[in-house]
């Protein structure tokens, strides 16, 4: 008997700590009124929170249909707090169809690149706004060629990025170990390494917009003044040779989009304006 | 020549020792066709005839930054237009023979009821002041100062806010 309420007594501690009751003991068959068996917290349980995606799609196997948005309605309960989530969820469980590039989902890989809402940003780092009555809307890129739904063609933005020579460049390299720098000089890098080339910044430049065929745009110009500005690369002043014409550098009107929807909060259009002062001072 | 061949894991099977024809009933059914560069190409430069550009201006958030640009853009083209119509048309008035000197453009605004007075003061005077205090800020940018989101976004509400009191200065006199 003694042995039967030492069992009861852990049980109700256990209770009170909130864990895990015991499975049912035989002492429990021993109290007058058996407690009735306590339910966790069902997922289920929250109310559905409909909210309405509208998604930019076109299909290049049917070119002569034209691009129009198609609706998707998402429980936001039964969903991740992210618009990526909300997307790999239409894809796995309403369309297999829509076709958007992801892969790192945080921030780091720059392939989920879209326009949500008017901004350009990476749907893995934009956050779903749980008000219901609002649709979310999602382009691809703004004007870029598109492959399908919301794969934009980077192809020219890519060959741009390769023009600016994304490489240390030294004719006299230290005779031995690696290219040392001073902290203040490793300082002047940050804020300019770390983008992902995500393409945000020069499709949100209506400058880019019209001209992308001759202006390089702000991201190609950041990792160029990303090199300007290193003091192991003794190649600025050619660097900056070449943008010396109308159009690559030129065309940037200090608009600063770019800087405004950057998704890792860097400032390409500060960039190209220490470029232009350089340049300037000459 | 398109050459058809399935993805097996073959060579993995061999390297494993296990004989290919007992498993080739379970080998995995996918086929992809085997096509040559040129072919790719010409396939790829097809579809990129196709390809829509995506939609830019009627869908991008209005923000202060680009549309704070425009403005900039639109007034300078209107100032300048209003000014060479004017300078030009005191060398054409003679030619034409129409009265255009400064003393018949006095008189004609003299004549002109208040509210059109006003009104055509506004339209002259927020363009002029906008781009001007809009231009003091380029000149900022330039120096590479006040670049951060959060300046560029105050200061582009002020130059609007200054905007509007120097044309109801301008106005006024």
């Amino acid at each position: 008997m003694s042995f039967a309420t030492g069992i009861v007594a852990r049980q109700c501690r256990r209770s009170a700590l909130g864990l895990p009751r015991a499975i049912s003991s035989s002492a429990k068959a021993s109290l007058a009124q058996p407690v009735p068996p306590e339910q966790p917290p069902s997922p289920q349980a929250k109310p559905p929170l409909i909210k309405e995606f509208k998604i930019y799609r076109w299909n290049p196997d049917e070119p002569e249909k034209k691009p129009s948005l198609q609706s998707y309605k998402v429980d936001l309960n039964q969903c991740g707090p992210m618009i990526l989530d909300a997307l790999i969820k239409i894809k796995n469980e309403m369309d297999p169809t829509l076709t958007f590039r992801r892969s790192c989902r945080e921030g780091i890989c720059g392939s989920c690149a879209m326009n949500i809402d008017g901004q350009n940003t990476l749907a893995c780092l934009c956050r779903i706004d749980r008000a219901e009555t609002k649709d979310t809307k999602i382009y691809p890129l703004p004007h870029m060629y598109v492959v399908k739904d919301l794969v934009p063609d980077l192809t020219l933005f890519f060959k741009q990025y390769k023009s600016v020579e994304p490489y240390l460049k030294n004719d006299n390299p230290p005779e031995k170990g690696e290219f040392l720098q001073t902290q203040e000089d490793r300082k002047k890098l940050d804020g300019l390494y770390e983008c992902i080339l995500c393409a945000c910044c020069s499709t949100s430049c209506p400058s880019y917009w019209w001209n992308q065929d001759v202006y390089l745009g702000p991201a190609a110009l950041l990792h160029s003044y990303r090199w300007i500005a290193d003091s192991r690369d003794s190649y600025a002043a050619q660097r900056k040779e070449k943008l010396q014409n109308t159009f690559s550098l030129y065309r940037c009107h200090t608009i600063l989009n770019c800087s405004r929807t950057c998704p890792k909060g860097l400032e390409p259009g500060t960039a190209i304006a220490k470029i232009k002062l350089e340049m300037a001072a000459e | 020549m398109l050459a058809v061949r399935a993805v097996g894991l073959r060579p993995a099977i061999r390297a494993s020792g296990i004989s290919v024809m007992a498993l080739r009933a379970t080998s995995r059914g996918v086929k992809t066709e085997s096509i040559t560069t040129t072919d790719q190409r010409s396939i790829l430069d097809k579809q990129r005839l196709n390809r829509p550009s995506s939609p830019h201006m009627t869908i991008y958030e209005p923000q202060i930054t680009w549309y704070g640009s425009i403005a900039h853009r639109i007034t300078g083209v209107g100032l300048s237009v209003g000014m060479y119509a004017f300078f030009l048309s005191y060398l054409a008035a003679p030619v034409a023979g129409i009265p255009f000197d400064s003393s018949a453009v006095v008189e004609l605004v003299h004549g002109l009821p208040e509210w059109a007075k006003v009104a055509g003061k506004t339209v002259f005077a927020f363009p002029f002041a906008y781009h001007s205090l809009n231009g003091v800020r380029h000149l900022t940018w330039d120096s590479t100062k006040l670049l951060s989101n959060a300046a560029v976004t105050r200061s582009g509400y002020a130059v609007i806010a200054g905007a509007i009191i120097s044309t109801a200065a301008l106005v006024m006199m």
